[in-house]
């Protein structure tokens, strides 16, 4: 007993812990970067449980603020092989288990 | 019948009988024997016996129908008979069929069609002409673009990448706290050992400093807000209905809790930034000297000093530098003179003299800077009670003095109290000593006077050469008057009495003939004298009454505004009503001269008016 307990007390500190956003992977220029992740932020916490629309509200977002041409990929596994214009993706981590890769192509 | 005659003939002409080899040997009686045939219509060669396989039987049957009919010869003719149908109809087409021969060619086909259908055009007038224009030449024309640079990226989400990628997330915060807090603590050992050493707590706010001087000014300026609007814009409507007199609206207050018990003991404005000015503080009580301090305020902040120096010796004079505005003259009660430098951090001066370097014996009394000298070395002037003049000359870093003049020369216990330059003439200044007379002199000359005036009772509190007339300075004295001078006779021209000692005077730097003087009583009068010879345009108590003794006054030198200093260690600024500014009114449509020539001639045609009275009443 006193063994799960543990054990759920680590898990619940491990997704407080783990619910900051983490950019993985970035070549955006700093203001871009911030305002993008936090409108992934915005994004996932709004749709916690769907993804698409999530990743829906992400690339209209980002196709009216930055211009056309913009994927979103969100999920909690997933591999990817992209071609993205130069200074125009980001690949984070956010709350514990999601991934979202967000890059501009036209 | 025809043929079997033909045959019988033909065997008769060979002569002989030809018998087959198989025929029977008969005898005459069997050849006359009669044998009786009966011919049927059955084939004797037909099959009695065929046999049939019954289905519905299942069994052999015998077949008793059988085909009696025996065919020896068939000869088809090409012959028909004429009646026959068939002969009929072959009749029919054959008649046909030779009309169609003759047409039957390979071009008969063409023309079949040709025949169909011909076209109806207009047979009266029908022309079929046609042309073709010239078609412009086809040409493409095409560029690319460079596209924009575009790279590759690839990586796997997975839920263990992003828990490990998070992990050392994590881990690294830690260090860098780990890393910050050993720092601190690093640096609080050392404060500690620094504490032991000098017992001096290290609240070093500089790289704040800025940051935060503007916010103390963002927030005096938000709570001051009527303040800074009277100052800028406020003017006060009912001098319209006065005839000359006007009124000082009181601004800001500006104190400092240190320097309470202190007297204001000189006042002076920045001549580069006009918001800014500095204040001695000492003590003119004898008996009750101590510490001293200089302070600078802004009228951009009236809460706190820009700039505090505490001094160790009563502060009673204060000048800064007209170009050099960061470099401040100071002389002490001590005897001492300073120069500060306000760029440079530090309570301490950067020159001092001391006893070796001449320092004065008693209290400074006034220190006035002077333009730079033929080696462009910055120098000032300072006038003691020990009775000397003397020049201070700032070379590297240490103080040169030279005596200008003693006033001991006549007396040998006089000492000089205040003295002012000629504005235009460098080499000519006067002094103003404690016994009441005000002596001319020049910088050329050490040992004697040019003039000497019998100006007043006591001691002459200030001497100011008018801004603008070459001629005139004011005085003013303990002894209750104000008088007007021109130096070139030793006669005052105008004579003020205030009922009360007179602190200090000072010309307004908008007009020639205006001035402000401040008495103990804590008065402020205006005079001036182009619209009243006789009074003041303005008395007004700034202060409580018997409690406060107002010590000195300050014009700014671009804002309508003055600065009063009391015994209480705090400056108050005021604002001159319009009338106490006013320019003297020209005729109707006609544009007022103005510049420094018009008050020069404004203060003379005064200076005439007397002259003319004086000399009708001595003739």
């Amino acid at each position: 007993m006193a063994g799960t307990g543990e054990g759920k007390k680590e898990e619940a500190d491990y997704k407080r812990l783990h619910s900051f956003p983490l950019i993985r992977h970035t070549d955006m220029p700093e203001e871009m970067r911030v305002e993008t992740m936090e409108l992934c932020v915005t994004a996932c916490e709004k749709f916690a449980t769907n993804n698409e629309s999530a990743a829906k509200m992400i690339k209209e977002s980002m196709d009216k603020k930055f211009g056309s041409s913009w994927h979103v990929v969100i999920g909690e596994g997933f591999g990817f092989e992209v071609t993205h214009e130069v200074k125009n993706l980001l690949y984070m981590f956010f709350g514990g288990s999601l991934a979202v890769c967000v890059w501009k192509c036209s | 019948e025809d043929d079997f005659g033909d045959y019988g003939w033909e065997e008769r002409t060979h002569g002989k009988l030809t018998k087959p080899a198989d025929q029977l040997d008969l005898t005459e009686a069997e050849l006359k024997e009669e044998v009786t045939r009966i011919l049927t219509a059955e084939n004797p060669h037909a099959p009695q016996n065929i046999v049939r396989y019954s289905f519905k039987e299942g069994a052999f049957k015998l077949t008793s129908v059988v085909d009696q009919l025996a065919v020896h010869f068939v000869l088809d003719g090409c012959l028909i008979h004429q009646d026959s149908d068939e002969a009929r109809r072959l009749a029919a087409n054959g008649g046909e069929d030779e009309d169609a021969g003759e047409d039957d060619r390979p071009d008969s086909v063409a023309s079949k069609t040709n025949e169909q259908e011909p076209k109806c055009t207009n047979q009266f007038n029908f022309i079929e002409r046609a042309s073709q224009t010239l078609n412009n030449a086809l040409r493409d024309r095409s560029c690319q673009t460079v596209p924009p640079p575009r790279c590759n990226y690839s990586a796997t989400a997975t839920q263990w990448e992003i828990y490990d990628a998070y992990t050392e997330e994590l881990q690294k915060q830690e260090m860098k706290k780990d890393k910050q807090r050993a720092f601190q603590i690093k640096k609080d050992g050392d404060q500690n050992k620094k504490k032991i050493l000098n017992e001096t707590p290290n609240d070093d706010i500089t790289p704040m400093a800025m940051p935060v001087t503007l916010l103390e000014r963002m927030v005096n300026q938000n709570t001051c807000n009527d303040i800074a609007q009277d100052f800028k814009y406020f003017e006060d409507a009912a001098d319209e209905y006065r005839e000359q007199e006007g009124t000082l609206l009181p601004l800001w207050k500006f104190q400092y809790d240190k320097a309470k018990w202190m007297c204001v003991t000189a006042l002076c404005w920045n001549e580069k930034y006009p918001d800014l000015f500095g204040v001695a503080l000492g003590s003119y009580d004898f008996s009750k000297q101590g510490r001293g301090m200089l302070l600078f305020y802004t009228l951009k902040n009236s809460t706190f000093p820009e700039y505090i120096f505490p001094t160790g010796s009563g502060a009673l004079s204060l000048d800064i530098h007209k170009r050099n505005s960061y470099l401040v003259a100071a002389g002490f009660y001590d005897g001492c003179v300073c120069v500060y430098n306000l760029k440079k951090k530090g309570p301490e001066p950067e020159y001092k003299s001391n006893a070796k370097t001449g320092k004065h014996t008693d209290p400074v009394w006034q220190v006035r800077w002077q333009n730079d000298d033929m080696d462009n070395k910055h120098n000032f002037y300072s006038v003691s009670s020990d009775g000397r003049v003397v020049s201070w000359t700032l070379i590297k870093n240490e103080l040169v003095f030279s005596d200008t003049i003693r006033l001991t020369v006549a007396d040998p216990d006089v000492g000089g109290t205040c003295f002012d330059f000629h504005k235009q003439t460098d080499s000519l200044f006067v002094v103003g000593t404690e016994e009441g007379k005000i002596h001319k002199c020049s910088k050329n000359y050490s040992s004697q006077f040019l003039e000497t005036y019998a100006a007043h009772n006591m001691a002459v509190d200030a001497v100011k050469w008018n801004p603008y007339h070459p001629k005139v300075f004011i005085s003013c004295s303990s002894d209750w008057t104000i008088k007007i001078w021109d130096h070139t006779v030793n006669t005052p021209m105008f004579t003020f009495e205030l009922n009360a000692p007179v602190a200090d005077v000072a010309w307004a730097p908008h007009s020639s003939t205006s001035f402000a003087a401040v008495t103990t009583e804590g008065l402020v009068h205006v005079f001036d004298l182009s619209i009243n010879k006789y009074q003041a345009i303005c008395q007004q108590p700034v202060v409580a009454k018997n409690k406060t003794k107002l010590t000195h006054i300050e014009f700014n030198p671009v804002h309508p505004i003055i600065i009063v200093g009391d015994d209480r260690g705090s400056v108050i600024s005021l604002k001159l009503s319009p009338n106490l500014r006013k320019k003297p009114k020209g005729k109707k449509g006609q544009e007022l001269p103005e510049g420094p020539e018009v008050e020069t001639a404004k203060m003379e045609k005064l200076l005439n008016l007397l002259r003319d009275s004086e000399q009708s009443s001595v003739k």
